[in-house]
């Protein structure tokens, strides 16, 4: 059982509000593209180069990579960063949580209890469609410049324009588009 | 090695948190979005709520560094990846954080939806220019632009007159109450859906 909304929230808010206190704020979809880069990398080592024009010291011949005067190129070149190292212990964090409540159930596992009730039991159909999805999420967290955590809850909190465009884009599709394909509750 | 620390340690309950609050279950935010039950609905509201209300009234009080803000710019692009990202976060009931987590919880499908991730993100590094091209990234309302005026920022403001850490202690009023007016289910009461 998750925590009630009153404790779950006044928790999750002290958590965004140390963060802006402490360092800034939360963001977590840029890390997927500097994973992504230090795998590219790790392939082909001419992705991101030491350069003394770019502000970072690295500089990419990906125009991605290499905006904002090779911020992503130079994190690629040094992941040990605070960004990057958040993630990983998110991922720690969240691993803990479940090891000392209980994992979700086997079932559950494979797919969540909605998903069961309007498409059946097949996972490959399931991991095949969040596949796709994971594609879109991450493909339009890019475009916004940031996702969930970053706009919706950091973005919001500082009274950011962008965090409501964001959110009018997120919810205006996402509403529709679940109430369509969930039509069955059980 | 400060920084590296405090990442570990805020990553941790942060990731800690999003676990206990729920959103790791992919069927809470199904259900949300399909408005049948808005408990992370309620929980998103209060925390962003009481991030809003301690992180201004933080700034009035001088108790915290303004420069630790980080605005980002708006752009029409911010819509059109918001809906990409709605569709996939309908579909799968995973954001980017979430799905990580989840994942790290043991939830296989979330393994799917974070290699998905790695491909989007992929796909967008080798598309940008071309979506650049577009013009969907060009600033709007200034860019980088706040609803009021932040004092000990530069951010431009959309109503400039309007002191923004007072609009920040009023947004944070509006949607606390909102958090707590919210049904927990909008539609589909009674557990059968028909």
């Amino acid at each position: 059982m998750p925590l009630s909304w009153r404790t779950g929230g006044l928790l999750l808010g002290l958590v965004f509000f140390a963060a802006v206190a402490l360092v800034k704020p939360i963001g977590v979809s840029t890390q997927f593209v500097i994973f992504d880069g230090i795998v590219w990398d790790a392939v082909q080592p001419t992705v991101v180069e030491p350069s003394t024009e770019a502000t970072g010291g690295y500089a990419s011949p990906n125009a991605y990579l290499n905006k904002s005067g090779g911020k992503y190129a130079s994190n690629i070149a040094n992941p040990w960063n605070y960004s990057f190292v958040f993630v990983l212990a998110m991922i720690g964090g969240a691993a803990l949580s479940a090891m000392l409540r209980g994992w979700p159930t086997r079932a559950q596992r494979t797919m969540p209890e909605l998903w069961r009730a309007n498409y059946g039991d097949s996972p490959g159909k399931r991991y095949a469609m969040v596949f796709i999805a994971g594609v879109l999420v991450l493909y339009g967290a890019r475009m916004a410049g940031g996702c969930t955590s970053g706009h919706m809850m950091s973005g919001t909190m500082q009274t950011a324009v962008s965090a409501f465009l964001f959110m009018a884009g997120a919810f205006g599709a996402g509403i529709p588009i679940a109430v369509l394909m969930f039509p069955k509750e059980d | 090695m400060e920084t590296l620390i405090l990442a570990i340690v805020i990553g941790a309950a942060f990731g800690f948190t999003l676990d206990r609050v729920g959103a790791t279950n992919p069927n809470l935010i199904i259900g949300m979005l399909r408005l049948s039950n808005m408990h992370l609905m309620k929980t998103i509201l209060l925390a962003v709520a009481v991030g809003t209300l301690l992180l201004f009234g933080g700034l009035m009080l001088g108790l915290l560094n303004p420069g630790h803000l980080g605005v980002k710019d708006a752009y029409i692009g911010v819509i059109v990846g918001g809906v990409l990202l709605g569709a996939g976060f309908a579909i799968a009931g995973y954001c980017p954080g979430t799905g990580l987590t989840a994942a790290a919880t043991g939830r296989k499908d979330a393994l799917w939806f974070v290699l998905g991730g790695l491909v989007g993100a992929a796909a967008y590094m080798l598309t940008f220019a071309a979506v650049e091209g577009t013009g969907l990234l060009a600033t709007i309302a200034g860019g980088k632009a706040t609803l009021g005026t932040v004092a000990g920022t530069s951010y431009p403001a959309l109503w400039p007159d309007v002191p923004g850490e007072w609009l920040g202690l009023a947004l944070a009023v509006v949607l606390g109450a909102v958090a707590f007016l919210l049904p927990m289910r909008l539609r589909g009461g009674g557990g059968k859906a028909r």
